[in-house]
């Protein structure tokens, strides 16, 4: 056996600099949530689906010859053709410029009425998860109350009292809207509060709207972002479902929901005319609902890596 | 236990009482009123006003509502002549019940049974099916889906009645256009619920002890997986209940949605009010039953509540 000597070794010693340095490119939360989705085949596809309704929102109306309220004797009932892509209604109005002229309020609506929610849901369910005490009570039993309400109710008879129209819409749904989003962050407040990091920040002494806003909101950004998703469709479900009993949009005005019922009234004679809105309906809603799931698996932490 | 019960049937007293306060303000404050007609003079009017007592202030009306209702009294229809709101709500709500119910029960079934396929086949194409089933159940909004069976079933292949609610025939198309999108989230929670269970220790127990699979899958899964949806059956009554608003339109059912929709459009202050209480109270009566239930049957809650 061979001796083992101390000139049998040699010292190479150790580039600290190179142990140090990162070998791949930082990665923050939100690029990497971005490069998931984007991975995600089905949730990509939906969102580039949503991002061309909101395209065609915008400028087919306004690349069209036809307005979405002009009406023709003479082009009444007609099914899809060159000149008009999805036919005319019962009025010989135009459907695909009536089509887009809904989804620009469709859209609106979901989009307005769910970011409010989302925005004055997470104020008050931050507030009452913070600071706790008196004012976690005094907004946990209005919260109570008002969720035992059915929210379709108090949205029908809100619509009656302010009138119909947008505005008036995304008012009346975002009086009980926020209910469920203050819950949800009030939860996932109360739990980050007891966590270490937000115990260390107070120690240093940080003051308490820094907290909440560098600390705790880019915690729960991810799972507000991805409630959000799943709220649109509901909104504009509710519209259409507003605008079906009558008290959403009136005409001359047209929403998905508007289209929709005007299809239905049709559905015997031109079963095409129901066709548009159910599927730019049915597509829209399928879409945001895959895009939260997808969005929920992106901005997991847990599920980071696992792709 | 019985200071949750206690807690719960105390915040359903407030929640009616506010919604009942909430509605009078609301219904009052509606533009136009119910006398408003080609032939109507000031003194009819005047006449109208103060039989239904609507010429005293509006505290004092309130007053005397608010009595009346603790009476089990909602009044006289101000539309219907010589109707009590409580005789159209005897009338009318067996009927939105009896779809209700019939819609509850169909989902629920074909739900869990969807669901406990789905967890039981995971990864594979039957899992797939199961899923695309429950994502179209909830993008597709109850009056579309109302209309589409009409179309198909009833007029091109004519195979159901398109309208009206007599016979077992009847009920089958509306119930499955309300209950479709409870199906689907029911399926939905059923599949995440069972996929947990199957990874329990207590199943690889009852594996280990030589069970036969049906055994497992009966008496040790499924029981254990069902509990969470009892969790959901409060929100879905509310949902089931709004969705019976379009579909007894669309299929002419003489049930309670229909009169509700036809007195907001009339501004029959009684009738809007008295249907709103019965259905607020009628929902939080079922969200309280649900919430105790649980809190039965799930001995965590229970043990979770004494600890308190």
């Amino acid at each position: 056996m061979a001796e083992i000597t101390r000139d049998k070794f040699k010292v190479i010693g150790k580039n600290l600099k190179s142990m140090e340095s990162i070998s791949r490119p930082n990665i923050g939360y939100w690029q990497d949530a971005w490069r998931r989705i984007r991975k995600n085949k089905i949730a990509f596809f939906s969102l580039c689906l949503i991002g061309l309704y909101i395209l065609l929102a915008i400028f087919a109306p306004m690349f069209s010859k036809y307005n979405f309220a002009s009406q023709s004797v003479e082009e009444m009932n007609q099914s899809f053709s060159s000149a008009h892509w999805f036919g005319t209604d019962s009025l010989g109005r135009d459907l695909w410029v009536r089509a887009w002229m809904g989804a620009r309020v469709s859209f609106t609506i979901g989009f307005a009425a769910s970011i409010i929610n989302a925005c004055v849901g997470s104020v008050m369910g931050g507030i009452s998860g913070f600071y706790g005490g008196k004012v976690d009570m005094l907004i946990q039993r209005i919260v109570d109350v008002l969720y035992g309400i059915p929210s379709m109710i108090v949205t029908i008879l809100l619509m009656l009292v302010v009138g119909n129209g947008v505005h008036s819409l995304i008012l009346a749904m975002c009086c009980v809207g926020w209910i469920g989003s203050c819950r949800f962050v009030r939860g996932e407040v109360l739990k980050l509060r007891e966590s270490d990091f937000v115990a260390a920040a107070k120690v240093l002494g940080v003051p308490d709207i820094v907290i909440i806003v560098k600390h705790i909101l880019p915690n729960i950004m991810g799972l507000i972002i991805t409630n959000l998703t799943m709220a649109i469709p509901g909104a504009i479900f509710q519209e259409a479902f507003l605008s079906y009993i009558g008290l959403g949009i009136k005409p001359p005005g047209c929403s998905w929901g508007v289209l929709a019922k005007d299809g239905i009234a049709q559905l015997r004679i031109h079963p095409y005319q129901v066709v548009v809105p159910a599927v730019l309906i049915c597509t829209t809603m399928l879409a945001l609902n895959l895009l939260g799931d997808g969005l929920r698996d992106a901005f997991d932490p847990k599920l980071r890596g696992t792709d | 236990m019985a200071k949750y019960i206690t807690k719960r049937v105390l915040l359903a007293i407030v929640t009616l009482f506010v919604l009942t306060s909430v509605v009078f303000v609301l219904v009052r404050l509606m533009p136009g009123d119910p006398f408003t007609s080609d032939k109507m003079t000031p003194e009819i009017k005047a006449n109208l006003e103060a039989y239904y007592g609507l010429d005293k202030p509006l505290p004092v009306q309130y007053v005397t509502y608010m009595k009346n209702v603790l009476r089990g009294d909602l009044g006289y229809s101000m539309k219907y002549e010589g109707r009590t709101v409580n005789r159209i709500i005897a009338e009318s709500f067996p009927y939105s019940a009896d779809l209700g119910v019939r819609a509850l029960c169909f989902a629920f079934f074909f739900g869990i049974i969807l669901g406990i396929i789905a967890a039981l086949n995971r990864g594979k194409k039957l899992d797939f099916v199961c899923i695309l089933i429950a994502i179209i159940g909830t993008s597709i909004p109850d009056f579309i889906m109302g209309s589409l069976l009409q179309y198909f079933f009833g007029i091109k292949w004519g195979l159901l009645p398109v309208a009206q609610y007599t016979s077992f025939k009847h009920t089958i198309m509306p119930a499955i256009a309300v209950g479709f999108y409870t199906l689907a989230s029911v399926s939905r929670l059923m599949r995440s619920s069972m996929l947990e269970v199957v990874t329990s220790d207590y199943t690889k127990t009852a594996r280990a002890k030589g069970l036969s699979e049906f055994r497992v899958t009966f008496k040790h899964q499924i029981r254990n997986a069902i509990t969470p949806i009892i969790t959901i059956m409060g929100p879905t009554v509310a949902s089931v209940l709004t969705g019976t608003f379009v579909i007894e339109a669309l299929f002419a059912i003489p049930g309670m949605g229909r009169y509700y929709v036809e007195s907001i459009n009339m501004n029959d202050y009684t009738m809007v009010l008295g249907m709103t209480i019965f259905y607020g109270a009628f929902l939080v009566i079922a969200i309280l039953v649900v919430d105790i239930l649980y809190g039965i049957v799930d001995p965590r809650i229970r043990l979770s509540g004494k600890k308190r």
